[in-house]
């Protein structure tokens, strides 16, 4: 390719599986779980932190020989906060219905770790272009596992996909559900997102033992 | 004073701050492999939420809400100043760590010792400025609420991973699938933490607004027939008696 390098690349690739930000750096945790009980929040909010990240990483990869470091932390913050801010208003302006959902979720993008995590670990040592390219492909790794989560807890909880029911009607009992199959209601109440991001590592580690943990 | 109780139980165990909204999840993963650390983190969190819950809620009240500038003078009053919470917030809070930090440092080092390399990670704890969030998005009225709320939110995570700490270094004898060992059978076990922190739903009546309405009419519903079954019921025992007596009779005539 002649727009990335193979080095490039990687900083696109990595982050969706073997560096996953969030099934093996632990980083971002808390948003992942709070809102995918739906696959359209877990959506809005990966594209959320995708622009944040892309355009936090550049900002600070732009700054990075100019803040000193006793203060790196406070010149951060404000960055994100206010990248944060541009994403509140935008989503209550086109989306209300959505901010409302997502509620308190997007100012906690501020202090959502993989933000933080890439400013200290990449941007402030690496240019622009390239910090851009890590931030996009941290939040890409970030958000499928949103979609993962948000897609499996909507589907089995509510039988629903961006809302619309693809496996029939419950009350009618049309589809799937004429067979005497119910929703899941376990799936929809917050602490399933836990277990089902547990599952989700399992099956990677399983598939990759080079990542397993000493106890 | 009811209030008072009421906010503290429900901070701490119906909306855990870990097990209900997931706040704090990064540290509480990574600092609770030791009941020690844990111990010294869940104190530092309390300290620092019942300083920066109080704050941001004189901020919210006296700068940023709808027509909160109406102090300086009457035209001020059409003043929104709300899309600047967050970034207020979380500079409030990154300062206080730092002011916090200084002074604890000043006049009590046995404290600073403890808590100490603690306190610049909580800057960027979710929990921190989500317990600021929340006291404005749930609208707490007063300043001693809100430093109830600091403090009782504050509780409820320090018991969140004072527990874990326990689990893992127990479960550390125990032999998890190997693919599971460390961090996936932590989001396991504190899923089912949180299914078993749901059941505390039902321990207040007055909870969110839909349940406490839901409870008013419940009221309405049950109080006018409580009363009168309750007679029945007390009437018919005493038939009950009565025949039972007469039965006695019976035999022993």
């Amino acid at each position: 390719m002649a727009l990335l390098s193979k080095k490039d690349t990687n900083l696109i690739t990595d982050p969706l599986a073997d560096n996953n930000p969030i099934t093996i750096q632990v980083l971002g945790i808390c948003s992942a779980l709070a809102i995918t009980a739906e696959l359209k929040a877990s959506l809005v909010m990966a594209v959320s932190v995708m622009f944040v990240l892309g355009a936090g990483n550049v900002v600070i990869s732009l700054m990075r020989n100019i803040i000193p470091s006793k203060i790196r932390i406070i010149v951060q913050l404000i960055v994100v906060a206010t990248l944060v801010i541009i994403v509140d208003q935008v989503l209550k302006a086109f989306a209300y219905e959505l901010s409302k959902t997502l509620a308190v979720f997007v100012g906690l993008i501020i202090t959502n770790c993989i933000i933080m995590g890439r400013f200290e670990a990449f941007a402030l040592a690496n240019g622009p272009w390239r910090s851009f390219l890590d931030g996009i492909g941290n939040s890409l790794g970030y958000g499928v596992i949103l979609i993962i989560v948000g897609f499996f807890r909507e589907l089995l909880g509510s039988g629903t996909l961006f809302g619309i029911p693809v496996l029939g009607d419950p009350i009618e009992k049309t589809g799937l559900y004429a067979t005497g199959y119910e929703n899941n209601g376990f799936m929809i109440i917050p602490p399933a997102a836990l277990i089902v991001v547990g599952i989700i590592i399992w099956v990677q580690r399983s598939r990759n033992p080079a990542l397993v943990e000493e106890n | 004073m009811l209030e008072h109780v009421e906010l503290f139980f429900k901070s701490i165990f119906i909306d855990n701050m870990v097990f209900a909204v997931f706040l704090g999840m990064c540290s509480y993963l990574a600092v609770s492999k030791k009941v020690a650390t844990a111990v010294g983190l869940g104190a530092a969190v309390i300290f620092v939420l019942a300083v920066t819950v109080p704050m941001n809620w004189l901020l919210d009240k006296y700068l940023l809400q709808d027509g909160a500038l109406v102090w300086l003078g009457p035209e001020y009053a059409d003043y929104n100043l709300s899309f600047l919470s967050f970034i207020l917030f979380i500079a409030t809070i990154a300062t206080m760590v730092q002011l916090v930090e200084i002074v604890v440092e000043k006049f009590s080092p046995s404290l600073y010792n403890s808590l100490g390399i603690f306190l610049p990670l909580i800057a960027v704890n979710c929990a921190i400025l989500g317990g600021s969030l929340f006291m404005q998005a749930r609208e707490i009225e007063t300043f001693g609420l809100a430093f109830n709320y600091g403090v009782s939110s504050g509780i409820g995570w320090f018991l969140a991973i004072l527990a874990i700490a326990a689990i893992r270094e127990k479960i550390r004898y125990s032999n998890v699938p190997a693919p599971l060992r460390g961090l996936g059978i932590t989001f396991i076990i504190t899923g089912l933490m949180g299914i078993g922190f749901q059941s505390f739903g039902g321990m207040l009546t007055g909870g969110g607004e839909e349940t406490e309405e839901a409870n008013e009419q419940v009221n309405q519903v049950i109080q006018p027939e409580m009363v009168t079954p309750v007679e029945e019921v007390v009437v018919d025992k005493n038939e009950e008696i009565d025949e039972k007596v007469i039965s006695y009779n019976d035999v022993n005539k």
